[in-house]
């Protein structure tokens, strides 16, 4: 059983969702984000976040996966001011949704300052709430960037460990985890993580709040970030508890602190979740061979359309 | 409160256990008009709070829903959905019920969209809520079309032939059962029979099956010779199909109809009170 704890799968199709859930994923995390292209009226932001919290959660939930998401204001959206402010006076609506697991993905991008304030503003808004927060770390002066959005999370009273700092590297690697953060890793061709990359991490620093997630979206990036990130550890000699913890059991301590996501949501569903919302996984079921993408090739294969 | 309302609090209460007095309190507090902030807030505490478990009703609470609205089932209720339902029905606020039902339904995770519309016929000024039910029908949450559709008397009480139409075809478009669906004799009309035999030839030129339950909206209004022939069609083709057509040619308004069942087990089994609609509903169930 795998968690992705970063999946952008509004941009995805059904077929990464019969990927993933016939590679063992069980659970995924949507972090609100920047959808490729900026959003310019309040009312596309807030449909954009009724959409994670309610479609999308139900598309997930047909193909056996359960969907969580974090809602936020994202770095890049936060530099229109007009736009910044709407939202910001909906995301306390949306906090407290079903499946809420977090306040994210916030932090920087260019580091200016109206990146910095509503970053301020999400992480009062996340203590005052008692949610996790997901922090997004720059792609641009990596290092100094993720140095400072742990300085300002310290600064507003929060507990680092109740934060993930996502999209690490070898050079922020360190200083996460000496401060107490989750330490999350975005298994993301060319420009974030690669899983051999990974690997070497895993064996130099163990499994201890380490998260891998996909933070697959509308750009080049494998849904099946996370177990394949799995089969390559498994396959060169990281101990197995190693690989659950940061392919699994991290995520799950992490998030699960919003109270939000438990193990019983996919393993033991409520009725009333099996009646309306949920369709149960087929890994679970162990109806089908969890051969990674059989289906989806199948289908790209055969000619006839029915 | 209506008698709605204090079924609902009655049965909440009763299920609350250690939140019976945080429940008790905020519906207090709504009453007597608290800010629309502590209703959202109540909302999304619901099932953090109460648990997402169903509600279960006695048979003394069925009857005690019957007798508050007629047509009102509590048939796949939860107890965080009741809970929900009954805020929105107590709290006294300034702004009309529609404005503040579009507001919640805007922001609304899944279960709030279920709780929400299977609240519709417990509502104020019902005829204030088409545009909001119409909403919810179109959406692509099968269970959220469903809290509409099935086990709710809105949609028999309060929607015009066109809306009743194209929420039975839905229902058939997207594989939901039709057995569910209140007042699915009384209202049906030939339009909708028009509808549905269209529809069964588009299923047939797919080469796709057709449900036996369209039949159940065709039947009272097969009266010339094309209606009959698409029943006959459906007739020959066996199974749980002749089964529905049967049943629709037993209900149709002319004698040629009965003509076409003569011989036939299916016709048999209907003088006999074997075959019925609610027969065909447990089979495919």
């Amino acid at each position: 059983m795998f968690i992705d704890p970063h999946a952008h799968m509004i941009s995805r199709t059904t077929d990464d969702y019969e990927a993933m859930a016939e590679a063992g994923i069980v659970a995924l995390i949507e972090p609100a984000f920047w959808t490729g292209q900026p959003r310019t009226f309040v009312g596309t932001y807030v449909d954009y976040l009724s959409s994670i919290v309610g479609w999308e959660r139900f598309r997930a939930g047909q193909f056996g996966i359960r969907h969580y998401c974090t809602v936020g204001l994202n770095s890049k959206e936060a530099n229109n001011e007009e736009l910044a402010e709407g939202v910001m006076d909906w995301l306390p609506r949306f906090a407290l949704k079903e499946g809420v697991v977090a306040i994210g993905e916030i932090g920087y991008d260019e580091q200016t300052e109206l990146e910095d304030r509503y970053f301020r503003a999400q992480l009062d808004l996340a203590r005052e709430l008692g949610l996790p927060v997901m922090v997004h770390t720059p792609h641009r002066d990596k290092k100094r960037g993720t140095s400072r959005s742990m300085d300002v999370i310290e600064e507003h009273g929060l507990d680092p460990s109740m934060v993930v700092i996502d999209h690490n590297n070898e050079e922020t690697v360190a200083e996460t985890l000496q401060r107490g953060y989750w330490a999350g890793f975005s298994i993301y061709p060319s420009t974030k993580m690669g899983n051999r990359r990974m690997v070497e991490l895993l064996r130099q620093y163990g499994g201890e709040r380490i998260i891998v997630d996909s933070a697959c979206d509308w750009g080049i990036s494998d849904a099946l970030g996370v177990p394949k990130t799995a089969r390559l550890a498994l396959e060169s000699g990281i101990p197995e508890e190693t690989v659950r913890a940061v392919c699994y059991g991290n995520a799950l301590a992490a998030y699960g602190q919003s109270g939000q996501m438990r193990e019983d949501d996919w393993l033991n569903p409520a009725p009333v979740d099996q009646r309306t919302l949920f369709e149960g996984n087929s890994v679970l079921r162990g109806g089908r061979d969890p051969v990674v993408g059989a289906t989806v090739r199948a289908r790209r294969d055969g000619l006839i359309i029915e | 409160m209506t008698p709605a309302a204090t079924l609902l609090r009655d049965m909440v209460l009763a299920r609350a256990g250690a939140e019976r007095d945080w429940v008790s309190d905020r519906i207090d507090a709504l009453r007597r008009g608290a800010p629309e902030r502590d209703l959202h807030i109540f909302l999304g505490l619901a099932p953090r709070r109460l648990g997402k478990s169903d509600l279960a009703p006695t048979d003394d609470e069925r009857r005690a829903a019957e007798a508050a609205r007629p047509g009102w089932s509590l048939e796949g209720w939860s107890i965080d959905g009741a809970a929900r339902v009954l805020a929105l029905l107590v709290h006294a606020a300034q702004r009309p019920f529609a404005d503040r039902f579009k507001d919640l339904r805007r922001t609304a995770d899944a279960a709030e969209l279920i709780a929400l519309y299977r609240g519709l016929p417990l509502y104020p000024a019902p005829d204030s809520l088409h545009f909001e039910a119409g909403e919810g029908l179109r959406s692509n949450l099968r269970p959220v079309f469903e809290a509409i559709a099935h086990r709710n008397p809105f949609p028999r009480d309060h929607f015009d032939d066109h809306r009743w139409n194209h929420m039975i075809l839905k229902a058939l478009f997207v594989g939901s059962a039709l057995h569910p669906i209140l007042g699915l004799d009384e209202r049906a009309n030939p339009e909708l029979a028009r509808i549905l035999r269209e529809y069964a030839h588009e299923r047939w030129a797919a080469g796709r099956p057709v449900s036996p339950e369209l039949w159940r909206c065709v039947g009272p209004f097969a009266s010339d010779d094309a209606a009959l022939a698409d029943l006959e069609r459906a007739l020959s083709a066996g199974g749980a199909a002749a089964r529905g057509a049967a049943l629709a040619l037993w209900a149709a308004p002319v004698p040629a109809a009965r003509g076409l069942l003569e011989g036939r087990p299916e016709a048999e089994d209907i003088a006999n009170g074997r075959l019925s609609w609610s027969r065909i509903a447990q089979e495919a169930a």
